[in-house]
């Protein structure tokens, strides 16, 4: 008996479907999402990253559901903030404003406001700590109300103070002179989500597009960058902030134009969001004459929902390159970068290989025999 | 959770218009690809996002929907997709393609005529029939804006050069009303020709290149040729289905043992001629 073509594919589905489900139930243990939500910090940052949807909730029960697949969370993220009707557009955030709970710089040693080290794996030594096997709720319970006891220093409150606009290092480089600064626009950004991109895009449409892409393939992308397919001087982190900042949607009634005081004293507090935001200074080479050139600065900029250092660098980094956008290097061309960077876009059609091709393949062996005589 | 989480056919009633929006626009300019905002979908991008979005635009409570893929109703996405439009909507599902008010389909125009009224809705992956020629984008755009359309031709040409024939295989691009050169989505070029004045309205859907693009009723489809090498159709000769007995259909080659055999590819239509021989059969008095 040969291969049959396959019917009864409903009965088949619901059986692999079944078994998917015994996969992630069949060891008799439940993730309570509540568990997700407190100690899965940075999975949640990366799916709301990548889904461009800012819920820590729903990232949690999408992470139980894709058994801790980010690339699955982000789906079922994505698919769902694509039926969440889109009302308004918050002000301008600005990451000055930011209550910052870490603040670096890899510029200058001291920074005005300071360096702010803050939750950071940085620091740490990638050992496997075992002590973690048999870790219970009561020692991490005793352990967080002695760290935020009184007599230690007020810890609670440490980095929630807002830096007040304070300078940043950027500035500095920019009271120098060495700062080449781009344009600012401040219009009224093309929403990606609701409008289909087209080349060439604006610089707000990058950022969007990179802030949520794939963590892995922007940080691909931007790593290559550096390694010689792009910046060809070595770019520094002139300032990276991780902190709260307030969203503000202004009220739909004033004829205000702008993100001004007016607009914001009329604005409507909605919550705030923890994002990443990275000032990068990438030098770059400048001919004053027939045989004179010197270096200057750009700035590249990133900003990702969550903590994400690693991908706001690289988003930073790849922002500078396409602006750059000298199509020798893939990493400066808009439509290689940009149209790749997706995770539901590029595992989608990935795994679409999986599907059955027996009607495009059957016209092409029609036309392989055809040019062979047979 | 999940009924209260989602609206009937998934969108929100604003998406819907965004989408139908270009949908209108697509059946004002044949052929042309309509960019539009493609939502992130409950199925994988590539796997029918882009005629998802369309089906789930134009629904409503009356419709009844088929989805195939490959020819198949009972294909694994096929089942996938329909379960997720009935999901959401309770609308009817049939396999029987003359029932169908919409009819989603991967690679196959269904072998039974479609008539007015009725709308076809192909799911696409490359909508941009200039991709192999010209892989920037904001360039194709321009190509078509200018007609400029020698290096679709000049791929042909190197073919019947390198093979001595056009050996495209599926996604044999065509010309609608004399204007835009358009991608079928991967239909055998033995459903080219039921493009050209179709009764029904064709709609096309890429999601994840975020095109929409149609062949209204009664438009002029021709697909790319020369006149000393004409489009040609898959060979069928000596072709017969092992299951009805049908010729001139598109088949499947079934891999067997021996020697091939064949199969009608579209199994709706396979099931019809049954149904239809064993009537005769019946109605001659041969069956108890």
């Amino acid at each position: 008996m040969g291969y049959i073509a396959v019917r009864g594919g409903a009965e088949a589905i619901e059986a692999s479907i079944e078994r998917l489900k015994y996969m992630r139930l069949r060891k008799g243990r439940i993730l309570e999402v509540a568990a997700i939500e407190a100690g899965m910090r940075a999975l949640i940052d990366q799916v709301m990253s990548e889904a461009s949807l800012y819920d820590e909730a729903m990232a949690a029960v999408s992470i139980k559901q894709a058994e801790g697949s980010p690339e699955e969370a982000v789906f079922l993220m994505r698919a769902f903030r694509s039926t969440l009707p889109r009302s308004h557009y918050s002000l301008t955030l600005d990451s000055r404003d930011m209550r910052v709970e870490r603040r670096i710089s890899a510029s200058f040693k001291e920074i005005p406001g300071g360096q702010i080290l803050g939750a950071s794996c940085d620091y740490t030594h990638r050992l496997i700590d075992s002590v973690l096997i048999d870790e219970s709720e009561e020692e991490a319970s005793q352990w967080v109300a002695d760290y935020l006891s009184p007599a230690e220093d007020d810890r609670s409150a440490v980095a929630h103070e807002a830096l007040g606009a304070p300078l940043s290092a950027i500035d500095y480089v920019r009271a120098l002179g060495l700062l080449r600064d781009r344009p600012i626009d401040d219009g009224e950004p093309r929403d990606v989500t609701k409008r289909a991109l087209e080349f060439p895009a604006s610089r707000s449409e990058r950022l969007q597009i990179l802030a949520r892409g794939q963590t892995g393939a922007v940080t691909a992308l931007g790593y290559a960058a550096i390694r010689g397919y792009g910046a060809t001087l070595h770019p520094t982190v002139g300032e990276l902030r991780v902190g709260l900042v307030s969203v503000y949607v202004p009220d739909p009634f004033s004829t205000s134009q702008h993100d001004d005081a007016e607009a914001l004293g009329n604005a409507y507090y909605v919550g705030e969001v923890r994002i990443t935001a990275v000032e990068t200074l990438v030098p770059v080479s400048v001919r004053r004459g027939p045989d004179k050139s010197e270096i200057e600065f750009e700035l590249g900029f990133g900003a990702v929902l969550g903590q994400n250092e690693t991908k706001a660098i690289a988003v930073s980094l790849l922002d500078q390159c396409l602006e750059t956008g000298e199509k020798r290097y893939a990493t400066q061309d808009e439509e290689f970068v940009l149209l790749h960077v997706d995770s539901v876009e590029a595992t989608g059609f990935i795994s679409h290989l999986k599907l059955p091709h027996y009607v495009s393949f059957q016209s092409k062996l029609d036309s392989v025999r055809k040019a062979r005589g047979t | 959770m999940r009924k209260k989480l989602y609206n009937f056919a998934f969108f929100d009633e604003g998406s819907k218009r965004e989408v139908r929006r270009a949908i209108l626009k697509a059946v004002a300019i044949p052929g042309y690809q309509v960019p539009f905002a493609s939502r992130e979908m409950p199925i994988a991008r590539g796997w029918g996002t882009g005629g998802l979005q369309i089906t789930l635009s134009l629904v409503g409570r009356d419709d009844v929907i088929k989805v195939i893929d490959q020819g198949a109703d009972e294909s694994v996405n096929a089942v996938s997709i329909k379960r997720l439009v009935s999901g959401t909507t309770g609308i009817a599902t049939t396999e029987d393609t003359r029932e169908a008010t919409i009819i989603q389909s991967r690679h196959r125009i269904p072998e039974a005529p479609l008539v007015e009224g009725q709308i076809l809705v192909l799911q696409v992956p490359t909508p941009e029939p200039l991709r192999f020629v010209e892989p920037s984008e904001y360039a194709t755009k321009r190509l078509h804006a200018e007609k400029e359309y020698s290096g679709a031709y000049l791929a042909l040409f190197e073919e019947i050069m390198k093979h001595g024939h056009v050996s495209t295989g599926a996604d044999h691009p065509v010309t609608v009303e004399d204007r835009y050169v358009m991608a079928p989505s991967p239909i055998p070029r033995f459903d080219n020709p039921k493009l050209n004045g179709s009764r029904a309205l064709i709609l096309l859907g890429a999601g994840r290149e975020k095109k929409i693009y149609a062949v209204p009723p009664f438009a002029k489809v021709a697909s790319l040729d020369f006149e000393d090498h004409p489009f040609e159709v898959e060979s069928l000769v000596g072709k017969r289905c092992r299951v009805c007995g049908a010729t001139g259909v598109y088949m499947d080659e079934i891999v067997d043992a021996a020697a091939a055999v064949y199969q009608c590819n579209d199994t709706s239509h396979c099931d019809a001629v049954l149904k239809a021989r064993r009537a005769a059969f019946d109605g001659e008095g041969g069956a108890a």
